[in-house]
C-alpha cells in the first residue's frame, strides 16, 4: 500500500538572490511561506511540481515540501522549513530582516506565533 | 608572502572572465543549472539555506594586511559586513548574490586571491601550521612547500575530476598544529639522520562519518621527491578510488578497502616510474618561491615596558596567559585573536574587525595575518613591547578575549543556520556553551579543553578530534545531539568515543558542564588536562557525570 499523501508547498530558491521562495495559487513565487498554496492532492501537486520545474530561469531546486495548516496560511512541519521562512538565528537576517514573519516553529522559541 | 607572477595573475583574472560569462549565461537562460552548477562549484559558490554562499581560498590560511582588507570590503559592499573564517581556513561569505559575484571575484583579483578549488572533486585549499615561519618547535616553514603544491594542484589537468574531494594539510612542527592526520594526506617535515629534509608522509586520513587517521605511507621521503610522490598517489588513488558511491569515495576508504600495504605497493611503482620524469623545474620554482617567505626584519628591543604592563594589569596579564604562544625569536611572541567572545559566533568577524586586525598586522606584525583551523586570527610576528598597544587596539574592537584553547575556543560549523547539508544547528549551542561557563568563571581553573561541534555526519566541525565532540543530529524532526570523549588532533591523534543516547538542544549544555565540572572533581591535579584525565581513567566515570543524574530521577 503507498504512504499517504501529506499536504505539500512548492519550494525553491531564487535563481540570483537565493532566497527561499514558495509557489502561490496564482502563479507567483513568494518569499513569505503563509502565502504559498498548500496542495492536498497528489495529483496536483506533481503539476504544481512540474509547473515550477518550468522556470529554471526564476528559481532553483524546486520540490515538494511538507507543511500543514496554519492559521494564516501554510506552515512548515520540519524545523529545517522553518529556518528557512526566518533566516539564521545567530543574527537577523535574511527573511526577519525583510521584515516577514516566521512561520512554524523556530527551536528555543517556543514563544513564537504560529 | 608569496606575490602573483604574470602567469598567476593571467590565470585568475581569465578564470573570473570566464565565470562572469557563464553567470550572465545562466541568468539569461542559456546554461541550465544542471550545466552551471559544476562552473560555479568551481568557483566557490554554493547554493546554501537562504542564499549563495561564496567560500574563498586563504591558501595555508596566510594573509596581509591588503587582503584583509579587501576581504573587509567586499564583505561590506556586496555581502552583509561580515566573513566566516572557517575550520579549512578559507572565509565564507553568506549572502552573496548571484549577478554580483564575478564582481566579487574581480576584487579578490586586485589582490591575489580567488575561490578556485574551494569546492568540487579536486585537492582543495592546502592548510599548513597556523603559527609557520613563528614558531619556536618548527624545523622547516612548511609555507614554501605549501605554495609549491598550491601551485602545482591548481588547474592540474589529471586532477579536476577525482573521485572526491582531496585535502593535503603540512606542518613543519612535530607538534601538530595543523591536525594532518585528518587530511587524506598529511606532511610532517623532518630530517633524517644525515639531516637531510624530507617529509613522513601520511595518506587515508579524514572525518565525516567514517572517521580514521591517516597512517603512514613513507617515513621519510626527500624534499625533491614531494611533488612526483604526491602525483603517484593521486594517480593511484584517482584509479582506485570508487566513484559508485559517494560515501566510500574518499581516499581513506581506498586506502582501507585495497589494504595500506598494497596501496603503498602501487604508489610505489608509480613514483619510480615518474620521478624520472621530473625534469627538477618543480625544485627550481621553490627556490623562487622561498624568498618569498624570508623571515621579517626582527627587531631587538626591550621588553621591560611589557613586563611592567603585565604586572601591573591583571586583564591584561589573563589575556597573555592564554592568547600568547612562544616565538621562535627572543623578545617575540605569536599572538591569537580569539573569534571566540563569549556568545559570539565562532569564526565570524566584522569588516570592521577585519580592519583592524589588517592594521595591527601592518603596524605592529611585519604584515602578516593567519587564519586557523580553530577560526581563530594570528599576528606570527609580535614584538612583546608592542602587545599592550596590539591588546588595547582588539579590546577597543571587542576582539580581545582571553580564552585561546579554553572551554570556550570552541569550533563550530555554521550548522543548519546556513548549510543545506545541516541536520541541526551547531552555532547557537557554542553560544550558549561559552556563556555558560563564562557565567561559571571556572574556564581558567578547567584549562586545556577543545570542543568541537559539527552541525551534520560530515563533521565540518571537527567533533570527533575534539576533547568533547558534539554532533547535531535531526532525530525524528528534532534537533538533537551526541558527544564523543577523548578525541584529540595533534600529534597524539585519535578519534573521539561515543558516550550513548544523545541530548536535546535544551540539554546539551548542562551536559557538557557536568562532564566539565566532573572532570574538576576527578582530576589528579590541576596539572592533569581534561583529555590526559580522559585517558587516564577512561569513559565510565565521564558516562556517570552524563547519564547518571537522569538514571537517578527516572528512579524516582
Amino acid at each position: 500500500m503507498s504512504r499517504r499523501f501529506t499536504p505539500k508547498v512548492v519550494s525553491a530558491n531564487h535563481l540570483v538572490e537565493g532566497d527561499a521562495v514558495w509557489l502561490t495559487a496564482d502563479d507567483r513565487w513568494t518569499r513569505d511561506m503563509a502565502e504559498a498554496e498548500l496542495i492536498e492532492d497528489e495529483a496536483v501537486a506533481q503539476l504544481r511540481l512540474l509547473f515550477a520545474k518550468g522556470q529554471p530561469n526564476t528559481v532553483v531546486g524546486a520540490e515538494l515540501v511538507d507543511a500543514a495548516k496554519g492559521t494564516d496560511g501554510p506552515v512548515p512541519t520540519h524545523f529545517r522549513e522553518a529556518f528557512r521562512t526566518h533566516g539564521p538565528t545567530n543574527y537577523v537576517l535574511g527573511k526577519r530582516a525583510q521584515g516577514l514573519r516566521s512561520r512554524g516553529k523556530i527551536p528555543g522559541n517556543e514563544t513564537q506565533n504560529v | 608572502m608569496y606575490k602573483y607572477n604574470e602567469f598567476d595573475e593571467a590565470a585568475v583574472r581569465s578564470r573570473v572572465a570566464q565565470f562572469r560569462a557563464q553567470v550572465q549565461r545562466r541568468i539569461d537562460g542559456s546554461l541550465t543549472e544542471d550545466e552551471f552548477r559544476p562552473l560555479r562549484l568551481m568557483n566557490g559558490l554554493y547554493l546554501q539555506l537562504h542564499a549563495y554562499m561564496l567560500r574563498i581560498a586563504v591558501p595555508y590560511g596566510t594573509l596581509n594586511p591588503a587582503k584583509m582588507r579587501q576581504l573587509a570590503t567586499i564583505a561590506e559592499r556586496w555581502d552583509k559586513g561580515y566573513g566566516h573564517f572557517t575550520t579549512r581556513t578559507n572565509l565564507q561569505l553568506n549572502w552573496p548574490r548571484l549577478k554580483d559575484v564575478p564582481d566579487m571575484l574581480e576584487a579578490l583579483a586586485d589582490v591575489g586571491m580567488h575561490s578556485i578549488q574551494t569546492s568540487g572533486n579536486c585537492v582543495r585549499n592546502v592548510t599548513a601550521d597556523h603559527f609557520a615561519g613563528a614558531a619556536a618547535d618548527e624545523i622547516e616553514d612548511p609555507r614554501p612547500i605549501a605554495e609549491l603544491i598550491r601551485q602545482w594542484s591548481t588547474d592540474h589537468p589529471e586532477f579536476q575530476f577525482l573521485p572526491r574531494k582531496f585535502k593535503i594539510g603540512i606542518t613543519g612542527s612535530p607538534h601538530d598544529r595543523a591536525v594532518i592526520r585528518s587530511h587524506d594526506v598529511g606532511l610532517r617535515m623532518v630530517r633524517n639522520a644525515a639531516g637531510e629534509p624530507g617529509f613522513e608522509v601520511y595518506v587515508g586520513g579524514g572525518l565525516g562519518r567514517t572517521p580514521m587517521l591517516a597512517q603512514v605511507i613513507r617515513d621519510f621521503l626527500p624534499q625533491a621527491d614531494l611533488l612526483p610522490y604526491l602525483e603517484a598517489i593521486l594517480g593511484a588513488y584517482n584509479l582506485k578510488g570508487r566513484r559508485d558511491n559517494k560515501w566510500k569515495a574518499r581516499i581513506k576508504i581506498t586506502v582501507f578497502e585495497n589494504g595500506l600495504d598494497a596501496f603503498r605497493a602501487d604508489v610505489e611503482e608509480r613514483f619510480e616510474r615518474l620521478r624520472s620524469q621530473w625534469s627538477g623545474v618543480d625544485q627550481d620554482i621553490l627556490a623562487e618561491i622561498r624568498p618569498h617567505f624570508a623571515p621579517p626584519a626582527f627587531r631587538n628591543a626591550p621588553v621591560d615596558s611589557y613586563e611592567a604592563f603585565r604586572a601591573a594589569n591583571p586583564v591584561f596579564r589573563a589575556w597573555t596567559d592564554t592568547n600568547l604562544h612562544e616565538h621562535k625569536v627572543d623578545g617575540y611572541a605569536i599572538v591569537s585573536i580569539s573569534l571566540k567572545k563569549h556568545g559570539a559566533t565562532p569564526g565570524d568577524a566584522t569588516s570592521d574587525q577585519m580592519r583592524v586586525m589588517a592594521d595591527l598586522a601592518e603596524k605592529y606584525g611585519h604584515g602578516d595575518l593567519r587564519v586557523s583551523h580553530e577560526q581563530n586570527i594570528i599576528l606570527p610576528h609580535v614584538h612583546k613591547s608592542d602587545l599592550p598597544a596590539v591588546w588595547q587596539a582588539l579590546r577597543e574592537a571587542e576582539l580581545a578575549t582571553a580564552n585561546i584553547g579554553l572551554v570556550s575556543d570552541i569550533i563550530a560549523c555554521p550548522g543548519m543556520d546556513y548549510c543545506s547539508l545541516a541536520t541541526a544547528r551547531a552555532i547557537p549551542i557554542a553560544q550558549q556553551i561559552a556563556l555558560r561557563f563564562d557565567e561559571l568563571k571556572v574556564e581558567h581553573e578547567v584549562g586545556p579543553l577543545k570542543i568541537k561541534i559539527s552541525g551534520c555526519i560530515n563533521a565540518c566541525g571537527h567533533h570527533h578530534v575534539g576533547h568533547i565532540g558534539i554532533l547535531g543530529l535531526d532525530k525524528a524532526g528534532v534537533e538533537n545531539y551526541q558527544i564523543t570523549l577523548g578525541g584529540d588532533g595533534t600529534e597524539t591523534a585519535s578519534i573521539g568515543e561515543k558516550m550513548g543516547p544523545g541530548f536535546a538542544a535544551s540539554e546539551i549544555v548542562g551536559a557538557i558542564e557536568r562532564l566539565v565540572l566532573g572532570y574538576l572533581e576527578i582530576r589528579r591535579d590541576a596539572e592533569e588536562t581534561f583529555l590526559e584525565c580522559v585517558r587516564r581513567v577512561g569513559l565510565e566515570p565521564f558516562r556517570a557525570f552524563l547519564y547518571e543524574q537522569e538514571e537517578t530521577a527516572d528512579a524516582a
